[in-house]
């Protein structure tokens, strides 16, 4: 677990999962996470299907420019106070698709990005350290 | 007297699926609860990966091709490196082809339980789709023990494969595959005897042999439908020659083919173990030798530079047929045109037959049935005159799940 987390949390990290274009691998990856080897769901970390339910975002994948509005869109659903996880090389630097003409460019150019995990894709336990993470930072604005 | 007049509705579903390559628009039209029309549009968001590749050198694109799909993370870079191979004229060593072999099949088995855990969750048993994710830990857990990564699996290079499998890794593969022997019992058990999938699938999303050849439907989906179509068999490409492969259609279970989405299941299911035993005996009959056939990449890039030609790499995807085609003009290191058909594609027409006459409940089982390489079918829109109302993808789960459940009463 991240450092400074308190030893009893105000609730349960609810994320919603946001595909800007990738290549799947990375959805895979934060699929995995959920599933029993894995599960994150004994920390209550869960996947919900609106992100008018969520307290973080994972976005995957280089912005496409027809997902950029949306991705914007989806962010903008989320109540306060948020975290977004930026997950993959792509979604951070571009990766191996960085000089496309239909990019936008990283996530960080569309939405404030909290969090940046880099591997392609990043391994599950990356994954749950990010949002292991969030939750510190979630904890840290509600308490303020 | 007021006229009543019978209206269909406008339902679009797309195009913003938070989808990967192949992101679609359907277009469908409703009476009530049942489809009567089917519209796809295709193309809505692309990440130019043929573009890029024209500009970068032939290594590079292995690992641009390899972020195709990262599911099919094998079979791309393979039939690019196929039809790299085929352009220039490379010989691929013995060994190098069993051990592609090898990999193809693992990248099999770890899709196919993908997508039966998918399936699974489609129909709201997320009990079965934990049951195939676990069993799917294992593959991965093989596959990074081979090749040093889960997902993307950078195996691949032009004239062979990066790293060989010594003898001290053969115990760890076969423990695998036993274990899968094991379990396999139980996954068909689970899929195919189980009343509330045969209920779901059963009679479900029809695509008849005649509709499967018109509209050129790969892999699974067509061999479900009893069309006997299989790169491996039809055009042996690595060492499938030397394997042994065959067709796999549902009637070599149930003795009857009627190309619904328990017929998809049966396929899946067969080609699991036909892929468990295709590892197995490859990794038995594996010759010996070298691994690549020019393993001083310098040298390799300098060669393709210099030779012009072109290629065509086809190989057999977990989802169907892959083709790469590749053209070098002999001066320039980039290549001319590289140009990519993903199974998939060939996979979406099927998918009007498959939906016609069917309810919106049933709209993500039956998509999913073709495995479709995209995460989700997002978002519905329902226009209803003036009136507009969306049904997001959870709504449509939970018309699904709530379906299972009448069906269950
Ligand atoms: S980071 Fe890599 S694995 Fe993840 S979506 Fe991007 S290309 Fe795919």
């Amino acid at each position: 677990m991240a450092k400074g987390l308190p030893k009893s949390f105000k609730k349960s990290l609810w994320v919603f999962h946001c595909n800007s274009g990738s290549c799947n691998g990375c959805d895979i990856e934060i699929i995995a996470a959920l599933c029993p080897r894995y599960d994150v769901e004994r920390f209550g970390i869960k996947l919900v299907g609106t992100p008018r339910h969520a307290d973080a975002l994972l976005v995957t994948g280089p912005v496409t420019r027809q997902q950029a509005e949306r991705v914007k869109l989806v962010n903008e659903q989320m109540p306060d106070p948020k975290v977004v996880i930026a997950i993959g090389n792509c979604g951070n630097t571009g990766d191996v698709f960085y000089e496309s003409y239909n990019l936008v460019g990283p996530i960080q150019d569309v939405l404030p990005v909290d969090i940046h995990v880099i591997g392609c894709p990043p391994r599950p336990e990356n994954i749950i350290h990010a949002v292991a993470k969030a939750w510190t930072k979630l904890e840290t604005l509600e308490g303020k | 007297m007021s006229q009543i007049t019978k209206t269909t509705y406008q339902l679009p579903i797309g195009p913003i699926h938070p989808a990967l390559k192949e992101p679609v628009m359907f277009k469908f039209e409703i009476d009530g609860e049942k489809i009567i029309a089917v519209d796809v549009e295709l193309g809505h968001v692309h990440r130019a990966i043929e573009w890029t590749g024209m500009r970068r050198n032939p290594i590079q694109i292995i690992y641009l091709a390899e972020r195709i799909c990262g599911i099919c993370s094998f079979v791309h870079p393979m039939a690019y490196c196929r039809a790299v191979e085929n352009a220039c004229n490379i010989q691929v060593p013995e060994r190098a082809d069993y051990l592609r072999v090898v990999h193809g099949e693992l990248e099999r088995i770890a899709s196919h339980l993908l997508w039966a855990g998918v399936a699974a969750h489609e129909i709201g048993f997320d009990t079965v789709l934990f049951l195939t994710w676990e069993m799917r830990e294992k593959v991965l857990d093989l596959i990074e023990y081979l090749t040093g990564n889960r997902v993307t699996k950078a195996i691949l290079m032009i004239g062979g494969v990066r790293r060989d499998i010594k003898p001290e890794n053969i115990p760890k593969i076969k423990e695998t595959l036993e274990y899968f022997k094991e379990n396999y019992k139980k996954l068909s058990h689970v899929f195919l005897d189980d009343k509330t999938f045969k209920m779901r699938s059963q009679g479900c999303g029809i695509l008849t042999y005649e509709d499967a050849l018109r509209l050129c439907a790969v892999g699974p989906t067509t061999r479900a439908s009893g069309v006997k179509k299989d790169v491996r068999v039809d055009q042996p490409y690595a060492a499938y020659s030397d394997l042994d492969v065959d067709y796999m259609t549902p009637d070599k279970r149930t003795g009857e083919i009627n190309g619904d989405v328990y017929d998809r299941i049966i396929v899946r299911l067969l080609e699991v173990k036909q892929s468990i035993e295709l590892i197995e005996r490859a990794v038995d009959q594996m010759p010996t030798g070298d691994i690549m056939s020019e393993p001083k990449i310098p040298k390799l890039l300098n060669y393709i530079k210099k030779t012009a030609g072109e290629g065509i790499g086809r190989d057999e995807a977990p989802r169907g047929e892959v083709i790469h085609y590749i053209k070098f003009d002999g001066v320039n290191e980039q290549p001319f045109t590289w140009k990519v058909r993903a199974s998939t594609y060939a996979n979406i027409l099927p998918w009007i037959p498959m939906l016609k006459g069917q309810q919106i409940a049933d709209i993500s089982i039956v998509a999913a049935s073709t495995d479709p390489c995209m995460s989700c079918t997002n978002r519905v829109t329902i226009i209803d005159k003036n009136k507009k109302y969306m049904l997001d993808k959870e709504q449509l789960h939970k018309l699904s799940v709530e379906k299972t459940r009448r069906l269950m009463r």
